[in-house]
């Protein structure tokens, strides 16, 4: 793909970006708002007097239109600035920098494992339509797409850090302070995610397999003499290379949302924590700082998968 | 109706899915007489109880009957998966209808807005809007359902840009049939049946969300039954007795797979390229 192009596709791509990241804020901010009840009285506390409360207002800008406070907000936030949680006073954008890298770390080893373990039963499964590993892992896949993944979590650490101590129950450490700590503790919140995706990833490989050993080539490989399982390694995985990378993109998407919950069982500091105790307790501009980081993530994950895709494929260089 | 029955008799797995989901509505909808005891009375002298001929499945760790708790809970389940698929059928099929029947500029911006919500992380919306509009199973499930309905747009826009140019619809069309009349009558019809498949598959992921949802505390509120919610006390006494969180798990697991395998079974089943 020549750099130009490149260039113009990544240009074309973040304006098509920027609607998506203002309409998802816009949204949750406009229901932030809509929302019974006024933050400056919360703020303020018990026994304020009506000037304290409408001081409060005009530090936070509560005094002004909707529109007018969304406006402030969004170029705040192009400028980087996510404003302060109402509650604690902190940074929105210190909080994600802390919370973020737990997340990542959990993400990163779930796909990790979900690649690893996916595409080999997935090609082996499509060696042998409706042979034993294929029933066995189709059967394995419908299970992991329907087993909810806090739940698998649960048995995780009931059976491996209660029961046999192996690994920890809660908790995790920086990856910057101790990697061999951090990933001992991402090891089991990884295992609980990886299970759908797991199964995602091998039902694609699958599918996508099994439509390219139907194809003239392959036929011609075969009218030549090659195995089965060559012609599946060598060349098979060559042609789904695009498949398995976008459903790998989707899958990252798919595992970051998915953490949130698993976060809570392993009481992990993460994103999940940080949203759901902001939305907890009402802390709005923590609420919006976390959806906006989360939407531009998705976005760059698609970005890049795009970029790859067209990379590896000369058909898709546009 | 014989067609239906043929295709449960060709079909074991979506008639196994069928029968236990029948079951399910039934449980959900006598549980007040099929209960042994009330979903919230507390036996502090029982609590944490293994099963016994008392309790099938035990008591929990304020001493309540956990099989009772499962099918109060049931109730709760099915009305969650209802309402949010509800609210994205109601969004999201009539706004695809619309893209794919005038096209032009409708179409592109439907089109576009449709891609981008696609990539949007469904529980973390659930989870900022329940916050807003504050905690309850009802908000959560409608957030759910609002993330949802792109992915029935996207089906429905995409078989009635196929459907508009059949000749019957430009039949009604010269017989001076209005738009609304031909989209409800001739277009939706036949627009509808890869819709009806996503729709039973959302149906389990709805279930998954609101499982996660009551887990974290703002779906259904203690000390109302749901599954989620009886995981999420299971998940307190995970250390003195981790049997607790099988029943609520396994239920959700099985209600989980028996809508994704009638959602499979009614895509062959539906698929005319697909014959036998």
């Amino acid at each position: 793909m020549a750099q130009g192009s490149a260039l113009a596709m990544i240009g074309r791509r973040l304006l098509q970006a920027a609607p998506v990241i203002v309409l998802a804020t816009f949204i949750v901010f406009g229901l932030l708002k809509l929302l019974p009840g006024d933050v400056a009285v919360t703020l303020a506390g018990d026994n304020a007097t009506d000037d304290r409360i409408a001081e409060i207002r005009r530090i936070y800008g509560l005094d002004r239109p909707f529109l007018v406070q969304y406006g402030v907000w969004l170029w705040k936030a192009a400028h980087g600035d996510l404003s302060q949680s109402i509650l604690s006073g902190e940074q929105v954008l210190t909080s994600i920098a802390r919370c973020f890298p737990h997340t990542l770390l959990i993400v990163v080893m779930a796909l990790g494992l979900a690649l690893l373990i996916g595409v080999p039963l997935g090609a082996a499964a499509a060696a042998r339509p409706n042979g034993l590993i294929d029933r066995a892992t189709m059967t394995l896949a419908s299970i992991g797409i329907a087993v909810p993944n806090f739940w698998l979590a649960m048995i995780l650490v009931s059976l491996f850090a209660l029961r046999w101590n192996i690994f920890p129950a809660t908790g995790a450490t920086a990856f910057s302070v101790s990697p061999a700590d951090a990933i001992n503790h991402a090891i089991l919140p990884a295992l609980a995610l990886a299970a759908g995706g797991m199964a995602e990833v091998a039902r694609q490989v699958r599918g996508s397999l099994l439509d390219v050993m139907s194809s003239q080539f392959v036929r011609t490989l075969r009218a030549k003499g090659l195995k089965t399982s060559t012609i599946l390694w060598r060349h098979g995985l060559k042609n789904i290379a695009v498949n398995l990378l976008t459903v790998t993109g989707l899958l990252f998407n798919r595992l970051l949302a998915a953490t949130v919950v698993v976060e809570a069982v392993f009481a992990i500091p993460g994103m999940g924590g940080l949203i759901v105790h902001a939305a907890i307790q009402r802390d709005f501009t923590v609420v919006q700082g976390v959806v906006f980081a989360m939407v531009i993530v998705v976005i760059l994950v698609n970005l890049v998968t795009d970029m790859l895709c067209a990379a590896i494929d000369p058909r898709i260089g546009r | 109706m014989n067609g239906f029955f043929a295709f449960l008799r060709r079909d074991v797995r979506a008639a196994l899915a069928i029968a236990y989901l029948a079951l399910l509505v039934l449980v959900a909808v006598a549980a007040p007489w099929l209960s042994p005891y009330s979903p919230t009375a507390q036996n502090v002298n029982d609590m944490l109880a293994q099963p016994s001929a008392a309790h099938w499945l035990g008591t929990d760790d304020l001493g309540r009957d956990i099989l009772s708790r499962l099918i109060h809970g049931a109730p709760a389940t099915i009305y969650a998966s209802f309402l949010a698929v509800g609210v994205a059928i109601l969004l999201g099929v009539p706004v695809g209808l619309a893209a794919g029947y005038f096209g032009g500029w409708i179409d592109d911006v439907i089109s576009r807005t449709i891609d981008t919500l696609l990539s949007f992380p469904a529980i973390v919306l659930a989870i900022a809007v329940t916050g807003a509009l504050g905690i309850g199973l009802t908000n959560g499930m409608i957030a759910v359902g609002i993330v949802f309905a792109p992915q029935l747009a996207r089906l429905a826009r995409a078989r009635t840009l196929v459907v508009r140019h059949e000749l019957y619809v430009d039949a009604a069309r010269c017989f001076g049939a209005s738009t609304p009349h031909i989209l409800w009558r001739h277009v939706l019809p036949n627009a509808i049946q890869p819709v009806i498949v996503q729709v039973t598959l959302l149906l389990a992921a709805a279930l998954l969300a609101e499982a996660s949802l009551s887990f974290l505390g703002l779906g259904v509120q203690p000390p109302h039954p749901s599954w989620g919610a009886m995981l999420a006390r299971a998940y307190q006494a995970m250390d003195i007795a981790p049997e607790q969180m099988y029943p609520p798990g396994l239920a959700i697991l099985f209600t989980a797979l028996a809508f994704n395998a009638l959602g499979e079974s009614l895509r062959i089943a539906l698929d005319p390229t697909l014959k036998r």
